[in-house]
């Protein structure tokens, strides 16, 4: 092959993983693309800075279709796991908040449904939610129980008429706007149970959660819930012990993998953008050593973050992927992508503590996608019970 | 009735535009879109066909280019298109404008479409003039940089931009209309659109196929070449000026008009 052939170095693509990916995925990737670039980037920052989420973000992306996109059946699409996962990565290029909407729909109360969900609660719930005219949230963390939810306290008591449910959730994304919660409780066997809890059902109400300075742009809410009576037609049958939350957290990280990689690419752009353009002393600062090797190093890792869960996406595509696998995508790009941000931050000065540039929201937000599906930490002493073979956790 | 939407695959948008210097022809390499312009007629067909007001049984849409450019037809039926016509064949290569307009309206003949709709200008050679050289060749009245397209009878009404405001016009069909990009803001291709449209039927055809005369299209039977390209001269820098008090801002800005007669 001649070098006349080869395609040009695209410092926005440094690994040329496009090539990787088929016209299909091409074309699904730059429609997400266009629309976070058209509607949802010339509002964030009024909306990060009030801690609100543009009211019509479910059916935007329910007309786009990709709520549970990746579920077959119900009004979802049957996408490839790559195909999500390319989704997440330019919904979280616009806001790790709109990512964190689309996972928490799909990938948490859609995924529990149908999963874990009878033939009548998939029926009356997924089509609906697939079009965002219905929305729903995961109710696993409690203000007790986070990193280790066995410890969860809600309480499931059965009755002649169905359930009840005690207790209170923590940190639940959409909690308030949803229709339907996605709530895990102990039943009196012992047994981790889910259970569908509409909204209006009597004594359940979802406060929002006030004063976050990270994940701004998204609605985190407690759910109270006290003598809530719910009929045994909104128990999920299928699930009947921690693993049925724990498979909906894998599917939800999964797509952080690819998330995680979005919001880098857009600090990076950022900064390399601003770079070119910003004069000092007499000439733009990406001529100067220090900042190229910023932003090579930004370069580098955001390449190698969006191999990394390029891979992942065609082994989970292959069925090959496994949770420990997940462990090491978000260990890996998660953490990356804060490193990244921050050098950002620095690339663009004064500017980068402004919510006229991506940067800072990126590093702010991402400490919070840091911390949720399973914190680094938890990641770590993964990785590190799969590589030694002892569990670390107690 | 049938429409017929011209698209065509442009360099994306960031890519920089080359010039091949011995060819005098556009560099084709690099990643390609959807010719925005066009996604504006696709938009104003699925339009006409959800309006109910004309039946509207087929949107045919119709490229013509290398291999690569089939991707525009990928996006035309993912936003509606019930089928796509590829026009692809080595002869065709570096036609002008006269060529090209020559070449698909040999393809739309063989539709017999009730309306032909394409964007008023390709994002790479914005030429403007394809809509008109293919209505000619059909012998329809053409129409372009049309803003707004209402069903009237048996016809259609249309606003056409002009220098100032806008013409009324008002069209019968069959016709062959060009649209600029504030006719409507298209709607974007949904996932399953876009994975459904492997399934809709894509044809290729030669320019034998299509009954293209050989001697008429191509770099060598172009009517025009370019014979020079030069960068575009740098803008020379602008005058700043800073706001410190509005009321002498503003003079600023009008006596700076009013030295150049921009003022009526
Ligand atoms: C913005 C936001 C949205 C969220 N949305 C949801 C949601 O929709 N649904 C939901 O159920 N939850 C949600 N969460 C909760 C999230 O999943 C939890 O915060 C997370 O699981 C960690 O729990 P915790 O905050 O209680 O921290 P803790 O578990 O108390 O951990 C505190 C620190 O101790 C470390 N640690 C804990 N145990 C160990 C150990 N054994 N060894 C070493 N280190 C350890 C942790 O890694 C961490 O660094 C959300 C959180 C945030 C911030």
């Amino acid at each position: 092959m001649s070098t006349a052939t080869l395609p040009t170095f695209d410092p926005l693509d440094p690994l040329a993983l496009d090539a990787q990916l088929d016209e299909e995925e091409r074309l699904i990737r730059s429609t997400v693309r266009q629309y976070v670039r058209e509607k949802f980037l010339p509002v964030v920052a009024e909306h990060f800075e009030a801690g609100t989420l543009p009211e019509s973000i479910g059916q935007d992306l329910g007309a786009l279709g990709l709520l549970g996109m990746h579920l077959e059946g119900y009004g979802c699409a049957g996408a490839s796991a790559t195909a999500y996962g390319l989704t997440c990565l330019e919904l979280e290029a616009g806001d790790s908040g709109l990512r964190s909407f689309c996972s928490v729909q799909g990938s948490l109360a859609m995924y529990a449904i149908w999963k874990w969900g009878s033939e009548e609660q998939k029926e009356r719930w997924l089509p609906g939610m697939a079009e965002g005219k219905l929305i729903g949230c995961f109710g696993l963390t409690e203000p007790d129980a986070g990193s280790n939810p066995a410890a969860m306290r809600t309480r499931a008591k059965k009755t002649d008429a169905g359930w009840v449910l005690d207790g209170a959730k923590m940190w639940i994304t959409n909690g308030s706007l949803a229709d339907v919660a996605v709530v895990w409780a102990r039943t009196e066997e012992g047994k981790v149970n889910g259970f569908l809890v509409e909204k209006g059902t009597p004594g359940f109400s979802a406060p929002n959660m006030h004063g976050k300075l990270s994940l701004r742009a998204s609605v985190t809410s407690e759910l109270v819930l006290d003598g809530v009576e719910v009929p045994e037609a909104n128990r999920l049958p299928e699930a009947t012990s921690l693993r049925a939350p724990l498979s909906c957290l894998n599917e939800a990280r999964f797509g952080i993998v690819f998330g995680a990689a979005g919001a880098a690419r857009a600090c990076y752009e950022a900064a390399l953008d601003y770079a070119k353009t910003r004069v000092q002393f007499d000439k733009p600062i990406a001529g100067y050593q220090l900042t190229q090797a910023k932003l090579a190093d930004m370069a580098v890792k955001v390449g190698n973050s969006t191999m990394l869960a390029l891979h992942l996406g065609r082994m989970k595509d292959a069925g090959t992927l496994t949770p420990q696998h997940v462990s090491y995508g978000k260990y890996h790009n998660v953490s990356t992508a804060i490193d990244v941000a921050r050098t950002a931050r620095t690339v663009l000065g004064a500017n980068g503590v402004t919510l006229e540039y991506p940067v800072l929201r990126h590093a702010n937000n991402l400490e919070s996608v840091l911390t949720y599906e399973g914190t680094h930490e938890m990641h770590t002493l993964i990785l590190g019970q799969a590589i030694t073979g002892l569990p670390a956790f107690t | 009735m049938k429409i017929c939407v011209l698209v065509k695959s442009v360099p994306e948008a960031g890519v920089t535009k080359r010039i091949n210097p011995s060819t005098g022809r556009l560099e084709r390499g690099g990643e390609t879109r959807d010719n925005p312009f066009d996604t504006h007629a696709i938009e104003a067909a699925m339009q006409l066909k959800e309006g109910g007001e004309l039946q509207v049984d087929e949107i045919v849409a119709v490229t013509m280019g290398p291999e690569a450019a089939a991707k525009a037809l990928r996006k035309a039926v993912s936003l509606g298109a019930d089928r796509s016509i590829h026009l692809s064949d080595e002869a065709l290569a570096g036609s002008d404008v006269n060529g090209t307009g020559y070449a698909l309206a040999r393809v739309l003949a063989t539709e017999s479409p009730d309306l032909v709709l394409l964007g008023q200008q390709s994002d790479d050679g914005e030429c403007y003039t394809i809509g008109a050289v293919v209505a000619d060749h059909l012998q329809m009245p053409s129409l372009t940089q049309v803003i707004k397209i209402d069903v009237e009878g048996g016809a259609l009404r249309c606003e056409r931009q002009a220098e100032y405001g806008y013409d009324t016009v008002s069209i019968p069909l069959p016709a062959v209309i060009s649209v600029g990009d504030a006719i409507n803001e298209p709607r974007y291709p949904s996932l399953k659109a876009i994975m459904g449209a492997k399934k809709k039927p894509l044809e290729t055809k030669s320019a034998a196929d299509a009954g293209i005369e050989a001697d008429r299209v191509g770099y060598d039977h172009a009517r025009a070449h370019c014979a020079e390209f030069a960068e575009p001269p740098a803008k020379a820098a602008g005058q700043i000026i800073e706001d410190e008090d509005t009321s002498e801002t503003v003079e600023k800005i009008v006596a700076w008009l009013d030295e150049r007669k921009l003022l009526a």
